[in-house]
């Protein structure tokens, strides 16, 4: 019979459809994972509810545990528990290093226009403060687009939610 | 709550939701500039995600799934306010709509976070992505407040913004955006009817999967 251990171990090992430089349980998207006999149930919560790569997720998860000889249940949790501060450290450099910049604290508040025009935002090539917001929104929900004003190139930054 | 009456509340936001991503996506390729562009086809994208996760709730209560209730409705049997039917064709009212559809939509979100059901989790998330969405519009508006093209935007849409909320929520929206509710609201533009443009974004959206039924992709 599968373990629990052995189930996160399996899922570790699940590449992101959008960001593949990190897996599913990198990006702390994985919430809970129960073992009962044969059945797995893993809890899956959703980065932004727009992902397009939601579907796709599921799909990765149920074959990966299927292959451990167990059957699986992927549940899609709809509320507030994830947070971009779920993202492991690991996770965070690689997503740097792979030219996505890792996406800044949640905030106690929602965030403002204010901190997204600030400079607190580095840039993921050349490590660069002297960064600008170009666009709040980017190629997936999950990211903004800002521009490097010393290396001069545009960049994806993680949006904090 | 009755669970009939729950089911609509939730249809009734999703609907919105839905239409107004598919009219916001239709500015992909042809917004004004390249950055508006992608805002609008990311911001549909997520209002769209919004009406799968509210639909997928729904589907629960009326024993359905989320496409079948998304698209497989007759035009008259969507519960979508009124704004988000427009067709707009022009950048001033575009950006009004967007501004006074996302207050008026947070103070319906602030008001179901407020719950203690499953809803309001998943209301509590919506209104984390939201925030970028107000970001923008009010962005926006800020830009064009002294336009009198969006300012007449803005006046023609109000009635329209008051018609997205039930009436007890009305008066919290007009002072958040410092219109005028003195007349009672009586002029707001509801739900329970349509307008005519509906039918044909509905059977543009729908055509595909009307055209092969049960198909899957």
């Amino acid at each position: 019979m599968v373990t629990a251990d052995e189930v996160w171990a399996a899922l570790a090992e699940v590449p992101d459809p959008e960001i593949p430089v990190v897996s599913l349980v990198e990006l702390g998207v994985i919430r809970d994972v129960r073992v009962s006999g044969h059945r797995v149930r893993v809890e899956l919560t959703p980065t932004f509810l727009g992902c397009p790569a939601l579907e796709a997720m599921k799909r990765e998860l149920e074959a990966k545990v299927g292959a451990l000889g167990a059957e699986a249940e992927v549940a899609v949790v709809h509320d507030d528990s994830w947070s971009t501060d779920k993202i492991t450290a690991v996770g965070r450099e690689k997503l740097r290093a792979a030219g996505f910049a890792p996406p800044a604290p949640r905030a106690a508040g929602p965030t403002t226009l204010v901190q997204l025009q600030s400079k607190a935002f580095r840039c993921p090539y050349c490590g660069s403060n002297e960064t600008r917001l170009e666009n709040i929104f980017g190629p997936t929900p999950c990211r903004s687009i800002r521009w490097c004003e010393t290396c001069r190139q545009p960049f994806e930054q993680f949006k904090t939610i | 709550m009755h669970a009939n009456e729950r089911a609509r509340q939730l249809l009734a936001i999703a609907d919105d939701e839905l239409i107004l991503g598919w009219r916001d996506s239709e500015w992909t390729g042809i917004a004004p500039t390249l950055e508006e562009d992608v805002a609008f086809s990311s911001i549909a994208q997520n209002e769209i995600g919004h009406a799968r996760a509210l639909y997928e709730l729904a589907a629960r209560e009326l024993g359905s799934d989320a496409d079948t209730l998304a698209f497989d409705r007759a035009p008259d049997d969507y519960l979508c306010a009124p704004l988000v039917e427009l067709h707009l064709l022009d950048w001033a009212h575009t950006i009004a709509r967007r501004w006074l559809y996302e207050e008026a939509d947070r103070v319906r979100i602030e008001h179901l976070m407020r719950g203690d059901d499953e809803l309001a989790g998943l209301a509590a998330k919506i209104d984390r992505e939201e925030t970028y969405h107000r970001l923008h519009a009010e962005m926006w508006a800020a830009r064009l407040r002294d336009e009198p093209r969006f300012r007449a935007a803005v006046d023609e849409l109000w009635p329209y913004a008051l018609g997205v909320l039930p009436q007890e929520l009305r008066p919290e929206l007009a002072r958040r955006v410092g219109l005028d509710g003195s007349n009672g609201f009586g002029d707001a533009h509801g739900r329970g009817s349509h307008r005519p443009e509906l039918q044909e974004l509905w059977e543009t959206m729908t055509e595909v999967r009307r055209s092969a039924p049960g198909a899957q992709w």
